[in-house]
C-alpha cells in the first residue's frame, strides 16, 4: 500500500513537473533521462550521488532520533557547522602534527562534541525552561552559521588563501580515505554505521524504549518516573552529535578545510530524510540516497542541458511535495460529512 | 431501526440489529463496553452510516449524511463529552449549533425562546449564564435544552449519569421522565442497572452487537438484567453491596500515612486542604466525590506526580513526600490511574511494550542495556494468563484492545510487584461488567494478601463493595469519615454536594 502510494506520487509529481518542463519549452522525457543519467548512469554519477548520501544519512539519523521521542530538533545545520568547527580548530590547531591514527579518531570526537554541545543547548533550554525546542533550535543555526563565517574571515583565514574566506588546509593526515579515485570517503561508512548502531539501540536497549514511551506518551513516561529532563538532555546532545559527525565528515572528506557554504541546507533536508524515512535509521539510509541522487542528477541537468538554475531545484520541490503529500494522504483519510 | 448492521474492520459493532423506540416513552438500551450500543446510537444521530439496515422514523425510512441531518429530521444525541464553548453563555452556545444566513445572531430572541422551553420541559437552565459557571449537571441540561431548541423530538443520551451525583441523577431522571411524558421518545444508554429499572419504560439489552432481548422493568430484575448483558451468570454481583458482609480483617499497621497534605490543582489553584489520611495493610479505604474535588490531586501526591505544598506523607513510616515517581513505586506503591490510556499506558504500543513499564530496567528483562526479548515475553505472557487478558497477541497494540481489556492489563503489571499499597483511580470507569467483576476480584485479593488500598470512585456500588472504610472529598477536603458496612448512600451523596461540615 505504502510503496505503491510512494510509486504513485512519484510518477505524478514527474507528470506535474513534465508539464511544467513542456512549457518552458524542454522535452521533458529528455530532462528526467538527463537526470537519471546523471545521479546514476555512470560510476562517477553514483559516486557522487554516495557523497551527497553522507551527510544527509548522519543528519538526517539526528533529526530521526530526536523526532521519535517528539523533539522538535530543527537545529541539525547548526549543529552541522559546529561539528565541522571543533573538527577543524582541533586538526589546525591542537594536535597539527598528529598521525592520521590518531588524528581522524581526535576529529571524530570533537565533531561528535560540537555537534552535541550546539544540541544541549536547546535541551537544557527546553528540560529547564519550557522553551520550545523548535524555536531555539532553529535561531541557533543562524548563530552556528555566523560563527563559522566569523573564523574563516577573521582569526582562522587562511594567510596563503589570496584573500579566498577559509581555514589554511588540514593536515593531510586528517583526511579521510577515499573509494579509489572517487570522492567517496570513509564518512559514507560512519553513517552507515550510525544506523546500524542506531537501530540496535532503539529496538533492544531500555533507553530506545525509554525514548519510545517518551515519545508514543509523555505523561506514562512521567507517571513510570522515566527520568525525562535528563533524556531531553542525552536525546538532544546524540542528536547534534550525529549532525556534528555530518560536518566533521564533509570537512576531513570533501573540503579539507573550513569553507563557507560548507552545507547547502543538509540540516534542512535533513528533517525530510527523518520524516519520509519514518523515523527508522534504515528508512533514513534509502531516503537520505534517493535525496541525494535528486540533487546530483538537478545539477546534472543544469550542466549538460544547460537549463535555468532553477529548473533542479524546481523539480526537487515537486517531487517531495507529492511523496510529502501522499504519505500524509496515506496515513489520513479524508472524509466528506456536511451535506 | 431495521437490520443495521455495522463493522469496523474485522470487528462487527452491530449485526442485523432491530431497535423501536415509541413516542413518549424512555427506553434504556443496556449492555457490556463493546456490545455497540454507542456505535448503535451514533448510528442512529447520523455520526456514522450503517453498512446495511435503514433508520426509519413513523415508517418513512430517513436518511442522514450528518449529525446535522439527523438533528433537523428531529433526532438529537448528548454524548458523554460535551460539546459546549465554556467562555460562552448557553444562549450564545445554541446559537453556534444553529445554521442560519445572516449577521445577526439574535441571541436575544433565542435566550427567550430558551426560558420558554427550558419551564416548558423543567428543564431549569438560565440561558444568560456562561457555561464555566454552570456544574457537570448543569452543563448536560443544556445539551438537552440545545437539541430541544432545535427541534429534537428523539433524544438520545449516552450513559448521561456516569458524571452526576446521586442527586443529580435523580432529578436528571425525573426531567427525563417529564420530557417524555410530553410525547418525546428517549434512548437511555447505561451501565447502571438500579437507574434503568428506575427510568425506563422498556429495556432492550444488547450483547456482542446483537439485540438479546426487549423487557420492561415490571418483567425483570437487575440480576436477569445481568446475566443478560453478559450471557452468563455472574459469581457476584454488586447488586447490594452494603449488605453483603466484609470479612473482617484485623487492621495492620498504618502502610500510608497523610498529615496536612496540601497541594495545587491543574490550574495552580489550591486543590488539597489540609488532607489527613490513614490506610492499614488489609484495609481498603474508599474515597467518594464529585470529578474535580481533590481526587486526582491525591492519588498524584501520594504517587509522587504532583508535589504537595505542605504537610507529611508516610509509607510503611518512610517519609515519602515529594520523592521522585520511580523511588515511590520501588517502595511498593502501585497505581492505577484515572485515564489509562492517556496516563497508565502507550496505546501506539503493543502489549509486552506496556507489561515492562515499571520493570524494564531489573532482571531478568534488562541485562546491562539490553533488553532481553525472551525474559520481556515470559513475563507478559504471565501478566495475561493470570489476569486473562483477552488480545489477539503480545504484539497487538494496546489501544486495539477493548476498556475491559486494557485495565486488566494495567492491573496486572501494577500489581506483578505484590504492592504494600495500591492506588486505585476509578479502577473499572468504562470498562464492561465482566471485566468490572475481575478487577474487584483482583483488588479484593490484595486486600486480603495484605495490601492498603485507596480506593478513589465516583461510583458509590463500587466504594461499597470494596471499602471499609469511605472518606468523601468535597473541595480538597475530607467532608467525613464512615464505615463502609451499612453506610448510607443518601448521606455520602450529601457529603459528597458539600452539605455538612467538614470532619476537621
Amino acid at each position: 500500500m505504502t510503496a505503491l502510494v510512494t510509486g504513485l506520487s512519484f510518477l505524478l509529481a514527474l507528470f506535474v513537473g513534465g508539464i511544467v518542463l513542456f512549457l518552458a519549452g524542454e522535452n521533458p522525457l529528455e530532462v528526467y533521462g538527463a537526470m537519471f543519467y546523471g545521479a546514476l548512469g555512470t560510476w562517477n554519477g553514483v559516486a557522487e550521488t554516495l557523497v551527497k548520501t553522507t551527510p544527509l544519512l548522519l543528519a538526517g539519523l539526528g533529526v530521526a532520533v530526536a523526532f521519535r521521542m517528539q523533539l522538535w530538533n530543527i537545529g541539525a545545520e547548526g549543529q552541522l557547522y559546529w561539528g565541522a568547527i571543533f573538527a577543524t580548530g582541533l586538526a589546525l590547531f591542537v594536535i597539527p602534527g598528529a598521525p592520521g591514527w590518531v588524528m581522524v579518531p581526535a576529529m571524530v570526537g570533537a565533531g561528535l562534541l560540537g555537534g552535541a554541545l550546539w544540541g544541549l543547548i536547546p535541551g537544557a533550554l527546553l528540560a529547564w525552561f519550557g522553551a520550545s525546542e523548535i524555536i531555539t533550535s532553529l535561531m541557533l543555526n543562524y548563530v552556528a552559521i555566523l560563527a563559522s563565517e566569523f573564523l574563516i574571515h577573521g582569526p582562522w583565514r587562511n594567510p596563503q588563501g589570496f584573500g579566498f574566506p577559509g581555514t589554511p588546509s588540514l593536515p593531510t593526515a586528517g583526511w579521510l580515505a577515499n573509494l579509489g579515485t572517487t570522492r567517496v570517503h570513509l564518512g559514507l561508512l560512519f553513517g552507515l554505521l550510525a544506523a546500524l548502531i542506531l537501530w540496535i539501540m532503539l529496538r533492544r536497549t531500555r533507553w530506545g524504549y525509554e525514548i519510545g514511551v517518551m515519545g508514543e506518551n509523555p505523561r506514562a513516561a512521567h507517571y513510570a518516573g522515566m527520568p525525562t529532563k535528563r533524556t531531553i538532555l542525552l536525546v538532544m546532545a546524540l542528536s547534534g552529535a550525529l549532525a556534528g559527525l555530518a560536518g566533521m565528515s564533509e570537512v576531513a572528506g570533501i573540503g579539507h578545510q573550513l569553507q563557507r557554504n560548507l552545507s547547502p541546507g543538509y540540516g534542512y533536508a535533513a528533517i525530510i530524510v527523518a520524516w519520509l524515512g519514518r523515523l527508522h535509521p534504515f528508512g533514513a539510509v534509502l531516503v537520505a540516497f534517493l535525496l541525494a541522487a535528486l540533487t546530483v542528477g538537478g545539477d546534472q541537468i543544469q550542466m549538460s542541458l544547460g537549463l535555468p538554475s532553477a529548473i533542479a531545484p524546481m523539480l526537487q520541490g515537486t517531487i517531495l511535495f507529492f511523496l510529502l503529500g501522499g504519505d500524509v494522504l496515506t496515513r489520513y483519510r479524508i472524509t466528506r460529512v456536511m451535506g | 431501526m431495521r437490520a443495521i448492521s455495522k463493522r469496523f474492520g474485522p470487528v462487527v459493532a452491530n449485526d442485523q440489529v432491530d431497535f423501536e423506540a415509541s413516542w413518549g416513552e424512555v427506553h434504556a438500551l443496556v449492555g457490556e463496553n463493546g456490545a455497540g450500543k454507542s456505535t448503535l446510537m451514533s448510528i442512529l444521530a447520523g455520526l456514522y452510516r450503517p453498512d446495511s439496515g435503514r433508520v426509519e422514523i413513523d415508517g418513512l425510512p430517513v436518511r442522514f449524511r450528518s449529525p446535522r441531518d439527523a438533528i433537523t429530521q428531529g433526532i438529537g444525541m448528548v454524548y458523554q463529552h460535551y460539546m459546549l464553548v465554556e467562555p460562552f453563555t448557553v444562549a450564545e452556545n445554541v446559537v453556534l449549533g444553529e445554521q442560519r444566513r445572516g449577521v445577526d445572531l439574535q441571541t436575544m430572541r433565542v435566550e427567550r425562546e430558551l426560558t420558554e422551553l427550558s419551564h416548558r420541559y423543567g428543564v431549569g437552565v438560565d440561558p444568560r449564564a456562561k457555561i464555566w459557571q454552570l456544574s457537570v449537571g448543569e452543563q448536560q441540561r443544556v445539551e438537552i435544552l440545545r437539541l430541544l431548541y432545535l427541534g429534537a423530538r428523539i433524544l438520545v443520551l449516552d450513559e448521561p449519569t456516569a458524571v452526576l451525583t446521586p442527586q443529580e441523577a435523580r432529578s436528571l431522571i425525573q426531567t427525563l421522565r417529564g420530557i417524555a411524558e410530553q410525547g418525546f421518545s428517549v434512548v437511555f444508554i447505561s451501565h447502571k442497572l438500579d437507574e434503568v429499572m428506575e427510568v425506563a419504560d422498556r429495556i432492550s439489552i444488547l450483547r456482542r452487537g446483537k439485540i438479546v432481548a426487549t423487557t420492561t422493568p415490571e418483567e425483570t430484575d437487575r440480576r436477569t438484567l445481568a446475566r443478560l448483558m453478559v450471557g452468563r451468570e455472574l459469581a457476584e454481583l454488586v447488586e447490594h453491596p452494603a449488605d453483603e458482609p466484609h470479612e473482617t480483617v484485623l487492621p495492620g499497621e498504618a502502610v500510608l500515612e497523610l498529615r496536612g497534605v496540601s497541594a495545587l490543582g491543574e490550574k495552580g489553584l489550591p486543590a488539597l486542604h489540609n488532607v489527613d489520611l490513614e490506610v492499614h495493610a488489609g484495609e481498603t479505604l474508599g474515597i467518594a466525590g464529585v470529578a474535580g474535588n481533590g481526587q486526582r490531586e491525591l492519588a498524584e501526591v501520594v504517587t509522587g506526580l504532583r508535589r504537595a505544598t505542605d504537610g507529611t506523607i508516610r509509607i510503611d513510616g518512610r517519609p515519602m513526600i515529594n520523592m521522585p515517581a520511580a523511588e515511590i513505586a520501588r517502595a511498593g506503591v502501585a497505581h492505577i490511574p484515572e485515564d489509562r490510556l492517556a496516563t497508565g499506558l502507550i496505546g501506539g504500543m503493543d502489549l509486552s511494550e506496556n507489561a515492562i513499564l515499571r520493570n524494564y530496567a531489573e532482571p531478568p528483562l534488562c541485562s546491562g542495556p539490553f533488553l532481553s526479548n525472551k525474559a520481556i515475553a515470559a513475563f507478559t505472557d504471565r501478566l495475561i494468563t493470570d489476569h486473562d487478558v483477552k488480545a489477539p497477541g503480545r504484539w497487538a497494540k494496546v489501544h486495539t484492545l477493548s476498556g475491559g481489556n486494557q485495565q486488566k492489563l494495567l492491573l496486572a503489571r501494577e500489581l506483578a510487584g505484590q504492592p504494600r499499597l495500591i492506588v486505585a483511580v476509578h479502577p473499572t470507569r468504562g470498562v464492561d461488567v465482566g471485566a468490572t467483576e475481575a478487577i474487584h476480584a483482583a483488588l479484593r485479593d490484595q486486600r486480603e494478601r495484605g495490601a492498603a488500598t485507596l480506593l478513589i470512585s465516583e461510583d458509590l456500588d463500587e466504594l461499597l463493595a470494596l471499602s471499609d472504610r469511605i472518606a468523601v472529598l468535597f473541595d480538597g477536603r475530607v467532608m467525613g469519615m464512615l464505615p463502609a458496612l451499612g453506610a448510607d448512600p443518601e448521606e455520602i451523596g450529601l457529603l459528597m454536594t458539600g452539605v455538612g461540615s467538614p470532619e476537621s
